[in-house]
């Protein structure tokens, strides 16, 4: 019920694990499916430098942390934030109807982990 | 591969598909004609009855054959209830049926029936004295599963019986995961209407009965041609049913040593597993469950994923039911046994079957390692439960 990409991206997660200083760190989970993400930025000069994910979740929720972890890689903040839920589902050659919400995790994951380090940003200054 | 999911489904048995095959084309007469081939067909089918009634100590006119559990249990609860609606509008079920009680009951629930759902123990077994409480004179059918499909618990179906006839209610057994794996004996367990599939013994799908004790009478469902007693019209799937009763034959005559059998492999199984891996655990009564039944649950990791990885290492297993994988909520049967939503969505079920071999033990123990070793790094509930 997968495409080959999800399982691809599944079997072979990308930038899994923990940023230890990272500079945004970001949470969500969905109550429904009881599914829990975090991703971790380190941010340089504006521009995504690192990036790493921890997932709780179905396949499809691993399949699209770690695709949105590779779609943020490098990009500058604004267009991190760019990157939409439908983009997620999209470069993953789309997902299974009931499994749509877990682009939504990945893609509400990475905002919240910007959030997190424009937060601190701004305490700093 | 190696297939651990015989609770969904299991393969077809070479000699029952041989003995199916003769009447596709060959024997394809109707059964209720008068020429030969007709009667070769009845023939077929009369025997075939005498088998499924044997495999649970039944006589031959109580056995009517059905498209497969699903109906059976259909025919057999709202058959009830419609006739008996003006004795009263109570229906005693438990709460981790399958679907096909569960939600035929949810059903009767908005046309003006009330429903008990009785609830488990940890370990997954009603306890007969809620039973005892929850009867009243509005009661009018109580149906309880034989085994579950998820967790393989057996329910103590004797004593529920005992207790509907001292309560002239009428009692209804789910027997689809416990026909052909454990002793079934309709006589022994008091129950009145029993449902059986055929592809959970080796035989095919779209294939059931329904044992219905002489005497109960039920309201038929569907209505056409007055097959199977008027309860089940439509003409007959000959070789559907022929397949059903080979099933059940060989399964009646492999019946002891195959327990012992898949008993073997089971315990080792949860033996090595529940020893080799932290935080662990087996979902259900550790002895009162199907021969074949394994359901874990592992701190951290989700059961879909962990199905995913078994997969891609050439292994079949299932998070819960075959039909709970459609849904995103956990399963209403291991929320029965009051555990906590994230743990609820951490099982796996491996059920097994008589091609199973103890030589794939190992490697599926160490499959199981392995992915939820993988899956727990990426997990940030397991960073949590260390610390
Ligand atoms: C306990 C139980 N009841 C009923 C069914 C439904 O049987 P069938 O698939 O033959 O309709 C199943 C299996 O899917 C089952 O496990
Ligand atoms: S099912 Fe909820 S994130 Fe996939």
């Amino acid at each position: 019920m997968y495409s080959e990409k999800v399982m691809e991206h599944f079997s072979n997660p990308r930038n899994v694990g923990e940023i230890e200083d990272a500079d945004g760190v970001g949470t969500v989970g969905n109550p429904v499916c009881g599914d829990l993400m975090t991703i971790y930025i380190k941010v340089k000069d504006n521009i995504i430098e690192d990036i790493k994910f921890k997932t709780f979740g179905c396949g499809a929720a691993i399949a699209t942390s770690s695709m949105v972890t590779e779609m943020a890689m490098g990009k500058t903040i604004e267009e991190a934030l760019k990157i939409s839920r439908n983009d997620v589902a999209n470069e993953l050659e789309g997902l299974p109807p009931v499994k749509m919400h877990c682009s939504n995790l990945a893609a509400d994951a990475l905002k919240a982990a910007i959030d997190d380090y424009k937060k601190k940003l701004t305490a700093k200054e | 591969m190696i297939y651990m999911d015989h609770s969904a489904t299991s393969p077809v048995d070479i000699e029952v598909l041989n003995a199916m095959e003769p009447y596709f084309v060959d024997s394809y007469g109707n059964a209720s004609t008068l020429y030969s081939l007709g009667r070769e067909a009845r023939r077929a089918m009369e025997s075939s009855r005498e088998k499924v009634a044997s495999i649970i100590g039944a006589n031959t006119d109580e056995i009517i054959f059905t498209s497969g559990g699903t109906e059976s249990d259909n025919i057999a609860i709202k058959g009830i209830v419609y006739r008996f609606r003006r004795r009263g509008n109570n229906i005693i079920t438990s709460n981790i049926e399958h679907p096909a009680v569960d939600e035929t009951c949810k059903y009767l629930e908005k046309n003006g029936f009330e429903v008990t759902y009785l609830p488990v123990g940890k370990d997954g077994i009603v306890n007969t004295s809620d039973l005892e409480d929850a009867i009243s004179d509005k009661t009018i059918l109580i149906t309880i599963m034989h085994a579950n499909n998820e967790i393989g618990t057996i329910q103590p179906i004797r004593e529920i019986g005992e207790i509907a006839r001292e309560n002239k209610i009428y009692f209804h057994t789910d027997a689809v995961q416990s026909v052909g794996k454990i002793p079934v004996n309709v006589e022994e367990l008091n129950v009145d209407m029993l449902s059986l599939s055929a592809h959970k013994l080796y035989g095919p799908k779209g294939i059931g009965a329904l044992y219905i004790k002489k005497g109960v009478n039920v309201e038929p469902i569907i209505h056409g041609g007055g097959h199977e007693k008027g309860i089940r019209p439509g003409t007959e799937n000959v070789a559907g049913i022929v397949g059903l009763g080979k099933a059940c034959e060989i399964a009646e005559n492999n019946l002891e040593e195959e327990a012992q059998y898949l008993t073997t492999m089971r315990d080792e199984l949860i033996r090595r597993v529940l020893s080799e891996i932290d935080e662990s655990y087996l979902n259900g009564h550790p002895t009162k469950r199907l021969p074949n039944n394994i359901n874990f649950r592992f701190t951290g990791i989700e059961g879909e994923s962990l199905v995913l990885h078994l997969d891609s290492k050439n292994i079949a297993s299932s998070t819960g039911s075959a039909c709970s994988s459609k849904k995103l909520e956990a399963s209403h049967v291991l929320m029965a046994l009051g555990l906590e939503e994230v743990q609820a969505h951490g099982s796996l079920r491996l059920t097994l079957g008589k091609e199973n071999k103890v030589e794939d033990i190992n490697y599926v123990v160490e499959s199981i390692k392995d992915a939820v070793d993988t899956l727990r790094k990426m997990s940030p509930l397991w960073c949590q439960a260390e610390v």
